[in-house]
């Protein structure tokens, strides 16, 4: 049982693995547990779960896990159908609570149970249709259909147990698979850092002064140098307009983010409609623009400064814009897809970030520029996978979508 | 089967079965216990209340951005035993004078069991905790410069506290039990004002409880105020005398509990929007 559950975890993207198996093994063997389900949950949750974006899916294994061990519908169902054929005898109802049981006949209710546990795939609480409890569904306990079906045994009172503590589910905010967060973002950009020793001599380099007062046969030399200092400078270019405007809001957080992050040398933003042509606009309103040959010459490899490349944008478009040739005078015979090979070629370390969702990235312009530019979802997730490939700077792998 | 003792709380700390549960794994298997949860939930006041529960010394090592692994172990002071040799001062010869431990190399030196605090391990360089791995792995290290072996007597108890403000390496989490402390429950919150403030009118607690959870709920504020925020406001408002609050524009000392002028500025505007959409 315990290592289906370990198998439910990894179903839910939970590192989890023999170390932890390992780990909760020795604390039961200790006796940590205190011999209780509560216990184990307190365990298990402690040293197999590592970061509390994960404590969620972990309570949701939990209840697919453990749900037999205390009460499973589904696996009683044989059980339930002989309850519904030897009802037992009810208390006193008033008129109106009758009315409610003719309304339901003893058949068509097993009839839908059958069905419902046949349907039902995890727990439901509060409801009035699923097996569970506290609802109003004809089928579950502690609840309030008088002509309901009790499943797995009445509701013991006092402090909640472990199932109870599963199912309420109250880490469900930190998922991070949910929504971005700018402070989520920051800590993922976080990472885009680079140090080099740049800047005023104020740090006392040990092997060199070792050294030099060695070569002053033994009269103290002290030797200085800079300290290590962030060396990051980042191009941030966004899509806007259009396709783009559902998405408004993420991107937004991701460029408030960005622009918070101090720690870069250099932060540039630009933006783009649709695709990047011969040229990219300083404003979101499509004033300033620059020309993206004059961006490479100034910043791409050959420059000499290293910059990482980020671009935002849902890559959704009609084939012609990709294909086509929208772009500036001088330029006119440049595709969009051209102009995206030409960055990915003068910025190694770049990435897109689209906020479409993963599945809709088959078949359509996202999957031809999916080959161009490693491709990451635009979540927590995606976005510290994308600062990864940025930080490890692997050359023209695109992503396989 | 308990051959180690059990960690309950204290007086002045309260706990919960998920939170003691976590510190009896780490204290069992002698794994460093890794706590997180908003600021001002009391993560570093638990080291305190681990030390005092089990009557052991508590050493603590705040982690700053310049903070390096190395620091935590030993400090080899090149720049005084060039000094002295230069100018004939001290035994030169002997390095060890000059090997400073930093708290990571007291707590393995110490000769009886320490409780260590490694305090917002986050702020450091991103690497910091991997350089960390095989020392609390092993409770071990070696001095390069003498050749000496410095290893636990009594396996340190670890607590290291983040704020999240970088991811920690996996290979780093996986060797931790870890611990996400939740914003307490009204129960539990009141329990830990009385610990705090005994004594105190339980009318005035119920009111100050109430507004701040009032304030917590406003979605405008950023930067939502938690425990620690409440305590101080309470001490603030007990030492002015001040017998009742309510959620009204005024609130006597809200800097105490809103720390960004934008919260202040947010407060001030919804209470003013409640009182128009009111009248």
């Amino acid at each position: 049982m315990f290592i289906d559950f370990l198998y439910e975890l990894r179903k839910r993207k939970v590192p989890v693995g023999t170390q932890e198996a390992v780990a909760v093994a020795e604390a039961l063997a200790k006796g940590l547990h205190e011999s209780s389900l509560e216990g184990f949950y307190q365990v298990a949750r402690a040293l197999m779960i590592h970061s509390e974006q994960h404590l969620d899916d972990f309570d949701i294994a939990f209840g697919v896990a453990f749900r037999g061990a205390q009460a499973t519908a589904i696996e009683i169902t044989e059980e339930l159908l002989s309850w519904l054929k030897d009802p037992k005898p009810m208390r006193e109802l008033s008129p109106e609570e009758r009315a409610m049981i003719e309304a339901l006949d003893l058949e068509t209710v097993r009839e839908m149970l059958e069905q419902r546990l046949r349907e039902q795939k995890e727990r439901h609480d509060g409801g009035n249709r699923w097996v569970g409890t506290g609802g109003t569904s004809p089928f579950g306990r502690g609840g309030e259909n008088p002509n309901g079906i009790n499943v797995g045994g009445s509701t013991g009172k006092g402090k909640g147990g472990a199932m109870q503590s599963a199912d309420a589910r109250k880490y469900k905010p930190y998922r991070s698979d949910a929504t971005l967060e700018t402070r989520q973002i920051e800590v993922a950009l976080r990472k885009l850092r680079l140090f080099a020793r740049d800047g005023a001599e104020q740090e006392l380099d040990l092997d060199k002064t070792i050294d030099e007062t060695a070569r002053n046969a033994g009269e103290l030399e002290v030797v200085v140098r800079p300290p290590r200092r962030n060396n990051t400078r980042v191009i941030l270019m966004m899509d806007v307009g259009g396709s783009m405007e559902p998405h408004r809001e993420y991107v937004q957080q991701l460029f408030t983010a960005a622009r918070r992050a101090t720690h870069w040398k250099e932060l540039r933003t630009y933006y783009f409609h649709n695709c990047v042509y011969g040229k990219l606009w300083k404003t979101d309103g499509f004033q300033e623009s620059v020309s993206v040959r004059e961006l490479i010459n100034e910043c791409g490899k050959h420059s000499g400064r290293s910059y990482k490349l980020v671009l935002c944008g849902d890559a959704l478009m009609a084939p012609y814009e990709l294909m086509g040739f929208a772009g500036v005078a001088e330029d006119d015979r440049v595709t969009g897809i051209e102009w995206l090979m030409h960055l990915r070629e003068h910025f190694e370390r770049s990435v897109w970030l689209n906020p479409e969702h993963p599945r809709g990235w088959k078949g359509n312009t996202i999957e031809a520029i999916a080959k161009v530019f490693p491709m990451f979802p635009l979540t927590v997730e995606g976005l510290s996978e994308g600062v990864d490939e940025i930080v490890k700077g692997r050359r023209s792998r695109a992503r396989a979508v | 089967m308990s051959e180690f003792r059990r960690f309950r709380g204290t007086d002045r700390y309260l706990t919960s079965d998920a939170l003691e549960s976590a510190v009896n794994c780490a204290l069992a298997l002698g794994r460093p216990l890794l706590v997180k949860g908003e600021p001002g939930t009391g993560k570093t006041l638990l080291a305190e209340a681990i030390a005092e529960a089990m009557q052991l010394p508590l050493l603590t090592w705040h982690v700053k951005s310049t903070t390096r692994a190395q620091d935590g172990l030993y400090v080899y002071d090149t720049v005084q035993r060039l000094y002295d040799s230069r100018f004939g001062d001290g035994d030169v010869k002997d390095i060890r004078q000059y090997i400073k431990h930093g708290p990571l190399g007291q707590a393995f030196a110490s000769s009886g069991k320490v409780v260590l605090l490694i305090d917002e391990v986050d702020k450091a360089d991103l690497e910091f905790p991997n350089d960390l791995l095989h020392e609390l792995d092993r409770m071990r290290f070696r001095v390069n410069e003498t050749g000496d072996e410095v290893a636990a007597k009594e396996r340190p108890v670890v607590i290291i506290t983040s704020n999240n403000e970088k991811e920690l390496p996996d290979a780093f989490l996986r060797r931790c039990v870890f611990h996400f402390i939740d914003f307490p429950d009204k129960e539990l919150m009141k329990n830990i004002v009385a610990v705090h403030h005994p004594g105190l009118d339980r009318q005035m607690v119920e009111q100050a409880m109430a507004v701040f959870y009032d304030i917590r709920e406003m979605r405008s504020i950023r930067k939502r105020p938690s425990t620690s925020e409440l305590i101080d406001w309470i001490a603030v408002l007990k030492n002015a005398g001040i017998a009742a609050v309510k959620l009204e524009r005024e609130l006597p000392f809200l800097g105490a509990l809103l720390k960004k002028e934008q919260d202040l500025a947010a407060y001030a505007d919804q209470l003013a929007g409640g009182r128009r959409f009111r009248s």
